[in-house]
């Protein structure tokens, strides 16, 4: 049998890296890409699943049969993706359950994003257009990623994300083309949602340590400043198109660039939530934290049943 | 750490659409093979992507490692006259 | 009554059944035991949402009146609405929600294979597309009570105070009235006494495997064919309407 040096198993790793192949559950990599890409796999499914959260907060409301439904569609899709995700990441020998304790720490983090609150139907249209606008953006690139496992999970996700902007948008239409209360509404969530979706993007390039170290590696593909830049340019037509007003008064097309100019984004804003003080930080966590104990009579019992089939099944 | 008693064993997915082979799809978790059959429905068929699930438990498969890839594959990429690409076919030549 | 009126008021009763099922388990939405159990859910609650929707849009033609599925969803009053008891109860923990799903998905599989033969063509359409998903219903209710009842002391115990809870609300799935005297002749509905022997048969067979006796209630309630409801529905119809009747006449 052939047995690799260190530096022979680092060379093969850069150089399937370099040649744009894919990093596999049992293939040796350095401890510090498994680290990464494994918090971030792990962030990435906690997002999807606290996501459900403030959704769910409209479904039982929601206006239409129609409207339900597709509520209703998109918030299993959601819960499903953080099922792939985590799936993903206990390839890299993580259990879910140490996932779901280290989240309840506060030592795992989730997407700034879901700690906003959803004050009327309309920011279930903006969470649909903006929030998975800036979210499909971000996964499309990282249908790239190097480790096989989550770019395959992405793969998956990006099919059936695209119908979760479109829900948003269509809510946003027809609220936009509704009465005076609804048009109010609509453009109230605009104002609210906007700069938080732009920053789900995460910090300028230049600010940005983490990013350097993962597109060496190419668990990141494209930079922070690149994808919201894609973002912008897309989503503002369509702000447009429907006649919201996007909450930038320094907004301005660039006739060179041909991109949009934005103005500054309010960075203190984006590290208060981070840090847990934004308008549902508690909220989501006490809610996730509450479910799931108030759920353990139910997994004990699940395992105790499953315990007991296999015994009968050693003893036929 | 008082959630790791209520994990639940995991189990594989794989998943055949009609006439195809079994694909491998993701993972659920679940006590028993009904429980992960209803899951992996629940889970990777949303949109009607199969016909037949199969799910085993995680610790049934038995896998090479990246040691054995060595002895167990090479030797197969070194016999390439089992690819078609290897032979000439003369133009014009049709279905073959 | 004329025809139509008496089979509107029927189809809407299985429009409301399916409807206030749909919005309790959209309840469990983010609130599951296993995240997998969240996915089945809001699965299961799409079934009933789909299957509500048809039956309303059928409601909507037999009765004549310029009105859509929406209308009669989200602009009807408690008294007006037809659904049976059960479904309006609350979910409780785990085990009450899957005793009173399986209660309700075994009464729409008797109910629904009964209606294959139903000489109104569009109802044993509509029962031949929804008999599959509520076989699934059932069988995922099942597995899950037999699940609970033979896992731990717990949630054996817990399965056992859901069917003290939600037994007195069996007479009432299978109530009927002039309504159904009236289709019965005509071919459109069946009995439900006789599904109600073949769901009593499913009953002893799953709880036998559970090795839980059936519980003798007292305090039976009925009252859902004729509107009078428990205190819950209200409070369902107050969240599931609020957008509608907050911003009358508006589209969404």
């Amino acid at each position: 049998m052939f047995i690799m040096t260190e530096e022979e198993k680092l060379e093969q790793f850069n150089a399937t890296i370099e040649k744009d192949g894919k990093i596999e559950p049992n293939d040796w990599m350095p401890e510090q890409y498994r680290k990464t890409v494994l918090r971030q796999m792990t962030q990435h499914a906690h997002s999807e699943v606290i996501g459900m959260q403030p959704e769910g907060n409209w479904v039982l409301r929601a206006p239409t049969l129609r409207a339900k439904k597709i509520l209703l569609a998109k918030i299993q899709d959601e819960g499903g993706h953080g099922l792939y995700l985590y799936s993903a990441a206990e390839t890299l020998g993580e259990d879910r359950s140490e996932m779901i304790q280290q989240l309840h720490d506060g030592k795992a983090k989730y997407s700034h994003i879901f700690n906003y609150p959803t004050l009327n139907w309309a920011d279930i249209g903006a969470i649909g257009w903006l929030v998975d606008g800036a979210a499909i953006v971000n996964q499309v690139s990282l249908q790239r990623t190097s480790y096989g496992p989550y770019a395959r999970a992405m793969v998956r996700i990006c099919k059936e994300e695209s119908f979760h902007q479109r829900q948003g948008y269509e809510i946003m239409a027809k609220m936009m083309n509704g009465t005076d209360a609804q048009c109010e509404m609509a453009q109230d969530a605009m104002n609210r949602w906007w700069w938080p979706s732009l920053m789900m993007f995460g910090p300028h390039d230049k600010d940005s340590w983490h990013t350097q170290e993962s597109m060496r590696w190419k668990i990141k593909r494209a930079s922070n400043d690149d994808l919201r830049q894609r973002f912008i340019d897309k989503t503002v037509d369509q702000a447009h198109v429907i006649g919201l007003t996007v909450p930038d008064k320094d907004l301005k097309f660039n006739e060179e660039t041909k991109h949009w100019d934005i103005g500054p984004i309010n960075w203190d804003e984006f590290w208060n939530v981070v840090k847990g003080n934004g308008l549902c930080n508690h909220k989501r966590m006490a809610h996730h934290i509450q479910f799931h104990n108030e759920g353990k009579w139910v997994r004990d019992a699940v395992i105790q049943y499953g315990a007991k089939l296999n015994e009968q099944i050693k003893l036929n | 750490m008082e959630n790791n008693s209520d994990q639940l064993p995991l189990w594989e997915v794989f998943i055949q659409k009609s006439g195809g082979p079994f694909k491998h799809e993701g993972s659920v978790h679940a006590s028993d093979a009904k429980m992960a059959l209803q899951n992996a429905r629940d889970v990777y068929t949303r949109r009607g992507e199969g016909r037949t699930i199969w799910v085993v438990p995680a610790n049934s498969i038995a896998s090479t490692t990246v040691n054995d890839e060595g002895e167990f594959f090479d030797p197969a990429d070194n016999k390439i006259y089992r690819h078609p690409t290897f032979y000439t076919v003369p133009e014009g030549a049709k279905n073959i | 009554m004329e025809p139509n009126k008496v089979l509107y008021q029927f189809v809407l009763r299985l429009a409301d059944h399916n409807m206030i099922m749909a919005q309790r388990m959209a309840e469990w939405c983010s609130r599951g035991p296993i995240l997998e159990e969240d996915l089945a859910l809001t699965n299961i609650s799409l079934d009933l949402l789909g299957q509500a929707e048809l039956f309303y849009d059928y409601a909507v033609e037999l009765s004549g009146v310029n009105q859509c599925a929406d209308d009669l969803a989200f602009l009807r009053s408690e008294r007006a609405y037809l659904n049976c008891l059960l479904v309006e109860q609350p979910n409780g923990d785990y085990a009450n929600t899957m005793v009173k799903l399986l209660l309700f998905s075994c009464f729409e599989k008797h109910l629904y294979t009964s209606l294959l033969n139903s000489t109104d063509q569009r109802i044993a359409d509509l029962a031949a597309k929804g008999i599959k998903e509520v076989r699934y219903h059932y069988r995922h209710s099942s597995d899950w009570v037999v699940r609970l009842s033979l896992g731990t002391e717990e949630s054996k115990q817990r399965i056992k105070n859901a069917m003290i809870e939600l037994w007195r609300f069996v007479d009432d799935m299978f109530d009927m009235n002039e309504i159904d005297r009236d289709l019965i002749s005509s071919g459109i509905s069946v009995d439900l006494n006789t599904c109600y022997t073949a769901w009593k048969s499913d009953m002893e067979q799953i709880f036998n495997e559970c090795k839980i006796e059936i519980p003798h209630v007292d305090n039976i309630v009925k009252g859902g064919i004729h509107g009078i409801h428990t205190e819950h529905l209200g409070h369902i119809l107050c969240e599931m309407q609020f957008l509608q009747r907050a911003h009358p006449g508006a589209k969404w």
